[in-house]
């Protein structure tokens, strides 16, 4: 079969343009080298919905990071997603710098940002007692937010498959041409595809499919972000999203309290060569925890650090969002370059690569669009006798599996059995947040591997943490030579 | 002559005893601080001897291992084959604990038995 | 809403001896919940040997030890619910629970016994460097998959932390057959019992490099190397020592921490030393009815001393069942100083307390050829030698009431350690 549209990479970009396209009467797949949605720089990032006033004024990052933070409100309520509008605050902690805050205030008026607000030293340690004595003043942006970058992922992934888009996971994107009739053809691991146009959405590999088929020339830095989790404890030691004053190297070291309730400091930018290399190092973190220092008190992030992890953004050499048809390449749409803002961006990236290609393709809108999709439902938020009801219903409910986040089995099995639903250990986290929490996983996962075993029928030694060669517990031990286990 | 150097078990001192020895003769034993160090270095010398502890594969349980040991002191260079016969061991649930899983283990004349009791599933 | 006289969270250890004896004590309405499948808690994956030597005078494996004590609790009758996950306890000791088969239920109790022990120290808390791939795990995840489950984590193993679960798991992987290349240690000395060193690497050649940390961990998918590296004195790694590990599986030994989250939403106060609650003689937090046993309070190194202050804490808990609130009267604080690191209690009430009280603790480094001594007030009430102390091992003292009499305007004991 010929697809109208395949789009390259599983992440928010292209989850996103997934989503989009499946309002209309197109054949759409998604071709992800992972073995789940979410699985690159969408998973590792601040997680947070930056207001907007940071991309140079008149720009593609400005434009879509406005109009994409607008677009939250709406897309979280329809697809059930946590979101919260916590307001973000860029602090100054040198009285020199403090016009640098009238700089950026006039960028986002400029950029369309909404209710901007300069905050004088006194009303800024007002509203947050944790801030270091330093700071002198700060832009004050009440439409910043924090989401679960998982979820928003995952859940315009799952709406659009339950809307006819096709996913293809573990099928890697070799190389890619077309031929005479304009057809694209994609070679993977899996075998070949067919369409007529391509969505590059390929994350820090996107240039390498760029330069396959067209003679422009693209150049993406993996720029690494080393971050640090802190406990739930913590999670209230700020209110809104704390950001240095940027440098020409980036926002600087932000502490943010997550959508969860955690407490998360973050990022490095350290530009490496090699796309996969996640690796932490410990000069990244104990940067962090020096940077993060300046802005906020007392943060005990030695103690209470419950994880560290690392990101990697898809820096273009010229610090912009390319999302264009490629004039050399007719038929295949860059979706490149999505660094930071993309998370706050995704549901504007989607929306544009939904418009260039409905102008391209004409397509006729399905009458019987799903537009909402319903998240794992959270028993927490439930009354007493709500969860009794639904725990008589469904007993699953009543059996705890992640003490930390107080995660049921009825969760787990929703998480497995959903549309593209988990397959690993990290699938049913980033759904369901089991192994999140404190113990990082360390109670639930032989639990978590047994459900999976249970559901998917996938043998307890080769359930994975993450798909590939990325095997818990290899062995079965004991097992007597033709007897049974 | 032989020279052993052990590090005592007794406390957290943890003394480090010399024993010569000659043709399985002890010939000296210096280092230990008190008499339960020079009682440990007496036998770990001559007949060094363990509890090994493991698990064996059970069918028709309600889980689907029970742990095990073996009944009494075992000479410690007979570890690795006893640990080949529990390995090779099966039982069956229901299993009470001090029920024998191996007989008379490497020939050791010592018995693996288990140390939990596991309900028939 | 559901009556009981005394709830006691956590059917482990510490729990079934708190039960047992609140029962022998008098009260017949006690209820145990338990989250896990099977009463014992982690003894049933502690499948070694030398439990028990204090308490029954023989050496038992931790599934023995744990049957002696469920045996205990199944002839006084005791009720248990297993699979029950305690979701909340207020400080009026309402507990809120939830299985599969009740729901989510409450209960409104006299008295409360927290007994629900510890966790491990997950990687994130030690910043280890590196890929985040499987094959890490903490070395009770590792023992549960291998001990409970049937399933060998790995082949290839290197270890860091030698508490005694890591010295341990050496002896059981290599047992099952896999290969543990190195255990590393990041302080100058071993936190684990002699007896393990010797019994779990020594026996099998597996060499303890102390002073040494884990610097990178290889692997996208799979743990495919780990790199070690000496520390110096102020626990950095010094350049120009790493070495280098090929492997498939790194087990985190690197200590325990008392599980307080259901203490903190009934508003126990907890030490910031040991992460437990803050107890007085009787073991009774500063909620009143609310007492701490075992692991959760802080943690031990034998179970059989968890046994004795569950039991403890058991009696204790009957006692304010039965005669209510103590009339508040003077409390006198144990201060920890010159190398003890805390006690437990905190707090003795000379009137109320026993005829003598256990003061346990730790100490905060080794200590050779030192003495334990004690003051009430300014005045040294004793002085024991001891020729080592090791953090790793609990140390006490023993207050006697009638000694305490003798003094009755003093505000303050101290445990410190001296030179003997």
């Amino acid at each position: 079969m010929i697809y109208d549209v395949i789009i390259i990479g599983a992440g928010v970009s292209g989850c996103a343009a997934a989503r989009e396209l499946s309002r209309y009467q197109l054949n759409v797949c998604v071709l992800e080298r992972e073995e789940d949605v979410c699985s690159g720089t969408s998973k590792a990032n601040s997680a947070i919905i930056h207001a907007g006033f940071d991309a140079p004024a008149g720009s593609l990052m400005a434009k879509l990071n406005v109009e994409g933070n607008e677009m939250m409100d709406d897309l979280c309520r329809d697809l059930d997603i946590p979101f919260k509008r916590n307001g973000s605050l860029v602090v100054c902690i040198h009285k020199e710098e403090l016009d640098g805050l009238k700089e950026l205030y006039d960028r986002g008026v400029q950029n369309g940002v909404k209710d901007l607000k300069i905050l004088s030293k006194e009303e800024v340690h007002k509203m947050e007692p944790n801030l270091s004595d330093n700071v002198e003043g700060a832009l004050y942006a009440p439409t910043g937010g924090i989401i679960c970058p998982f979820i928003l992922n995952i859940a315009m992934a799952e709406n659009a498959n339950v809307n006819g888009v096709d996913f293809r996971f573990n099928t890697e994107v070799e190389s890619l041409k077309r031929d005479d009739a304009g057809i694209w053809h994609i070679r993977t691991c899996t075998g070949e595809y067919l369409t007529k146009y391509v969505v590059n959405a390929a994350g820090v590999y996107a240039d390498q499919f760029h330069n396959m088929v067209s003679e422009n020339k693209i150049h993406i830095t993996p720029r690494r972000g080393d971050y640090c989790l802190l406990d739930k404890e913590m999670g209230g030691h700020v209110s809104c999203t704390i950001f240095p004053q940027p440098t020409k190297f980036g926002k600087g070291v932000l502490v943010s309290p997550t959508v969860h309730g955690n407490l998360i400091v973050g990022p490095t930018a350290i530009d490496i060569e090699d796309k996969d290399s996640t690796a932490t190092t410990a000069e990244g973190i104990s940067s962090l925890i020096e940077k993060a220092g300046m802005n906020v008190k007392d943060l005990p992030v030695g103690r209470k650090v419950i994880t560290s992890f690392a990101g990697l953004r898809a820096h273009e050499d010229h610090h912009e969002f390319i999302i264009e048809e490629l004039k050399d390449a007719p038929g295949f749409i860059d979706c490149a370059g999505i660094e930071s803002p993309g998370l706050s961006s995704s549901p504007a990236i989607g929306r544009m690569v939904k418009d260039i290609l409905c102008e391209r393709i004409k397509p006729v809108e399905k009458e019987d669009w799903i537009a909402t999709r319903k998240g794992i439902l959270n028993p927490t938020e439930l009354s007493l006798e709500e969860r009794n009801e639904l725990i008589k219903k469904e007993p699953a409910y009543g059996q705890i599996i992640c003490r930390c986040e107080s995660v049921s089995e009825g969760e787990i099995l929703d998480a497995i059995r959903r549309p593209l639903g988990a397959r690993s250990l990290d699938g049913v986290k980033r759904r369901t947040r089991a192994g999140m929490g404190r113990c990082q996983a360390g109670f639930c996962s032989p639990r978590v591997m047994e459900i999976l075993h249970n559901e998917l029928g996938i043998p307890m030694e080769k359930i994975t943490k993450s798909g590939g060669k990325s095997v818990i517990a290899p062995d079965l031990l004991k097992v007597q030579k033709g007897g049974e286990a | 002559m032989e020279k052993r150097v052990l590090t005592c078990i007794g406390c957290p001192l943890g003394c480090t005893i010399t024993v010569e020895m000659d043709n399985g003769e002890i010939k000296s034993l210096t280092g230990n601080t008190c008499k339960r160090g020079d009682d440990y270095a007496r036998k770990e010398v001559t007949h060094p001897t363990r509890i090994v502890t493991s698990t064996v594969r059970i069918t028709e349980g309600e889980i689907p291992m029970v742990s095990c040991k073996t009944a009494a002191d075992i000479p410690k260079e007979k570890i690795m084959d006893i640990m080949k016969c529990i390995n090779e061991a099966t039982a069956s649930a229901p299993i009470k604990i001090g029920d024998v899983l191996v007989e008379n283990v490497a020939g050791t004349g010592v018995n693996v038995i288990a140390t939990k009791d596991v309900k028939a599933s | 809403m559901q009556n009981y006289d005394i709830v006691v969270i956590g059917g482990g250890p510490a729990g079934l001896a708190a039960a047992a004896e609140a029962k022998k004590s008098g009260i017949d309405s006690i209820l145990i919940l338990e989250r896990d499948h099977d009463l014992g808690g982690i003894l049933n994956q502690c499948i070694h040997n030398g439990f028990g030597l204090h308490t029954f005078k023989e050496e038992l494996t931790g599934p023995e030890y744990a049957q002696r004590f469920m045996d205990e609790v199944f002839d006084l009758k005791i009720e248990y619910k297993l699979n029950t996950m305690v979701m909340d306890i207020t400080a009026d000791k309402i507990v809120t629970a939830m299985n599969k088969t009740d729901g989510m239920f409450q209960i409104q109790a006299k008295a409360v016994i927290l007994a629900m022990g510890c966790r491990e120290r997950p990687r994130g808390a030690l910043n280890i460097p590196g890929y985040r791939p499987a094959g890490i795990f903490s070395a009770g995840t590792a023992q549960r998959l291998v001990n409970i489950e049937g399933y060998m984590p790995g082949k290839e193993v290197v270890i860091l932390g030698s508490g005694d679960i890591g010295l341990i798991m050496a002896r059981r992987m290599t047992l099952e057959g896999a290969k543990v290349k190195v255990v590393a240690e990041l302080m100058p000395y071993s936190g684990g019992l002699k007896r393990n060193i010797v019994q779990c690497l020594d026996d099998y050649g597996i060499p303890l490099k102390l002073s040494h940390t884990v610097v990178d961990i290889e692997g996208k998918e799979r743990v495919t190397g780990i790199t070690i590296a000496e520390v110096g004195p102020d626990m950095k790694p010094i350049p120009g020592t790493e070495e280098y590990y090929s492997c498939d599986t790194l087990l985190l030994s690197c200590g325990l921490l008392p599980e307080n989250e259901l203490s903190k939403t009934a508003g126990v106060e907890l030490s910031p030393i040991t992460s437990g609650p803050v107890v007085n003689d009787s073991l009774e937090t500063n909620i009143e009815g609310i007492f701490a046993c075992g692991n959760v309070l802080h943690v031990h190194d034998l179970v059989d001393f968890v046994s004795q202050e569950a039991a403890n804490a058991g009696k204790n808990a009957a006692k304010y069942v039965k005669n209510g609130k103590t009339a508040s009267t003077k409390e006198v604080k144990i201060k920890a100083a010159c190398g003890v690191r805390y006690t437990v209690p905190c707090t003795i009430r000379p009137e109320e307390m026993d005829d003598t009280v256990t003061v346990r603790f730790r100490v905060g480094q080794v200590f050779k050829d030192s003495a334990i001594t004690m003051y009430f007030g300014d005045e040294q009430v004793l002085k024991r030698k001891k020729q080592i102390m090791a953090p790793g091992e609990m140390e006490q003292v023993i207050i006697q009431k009638s000694k305490l009499a003798d003094f009755p305007d003093i505000s303050e004991i101290t445990v410190k350690i001296e030179t003997a």
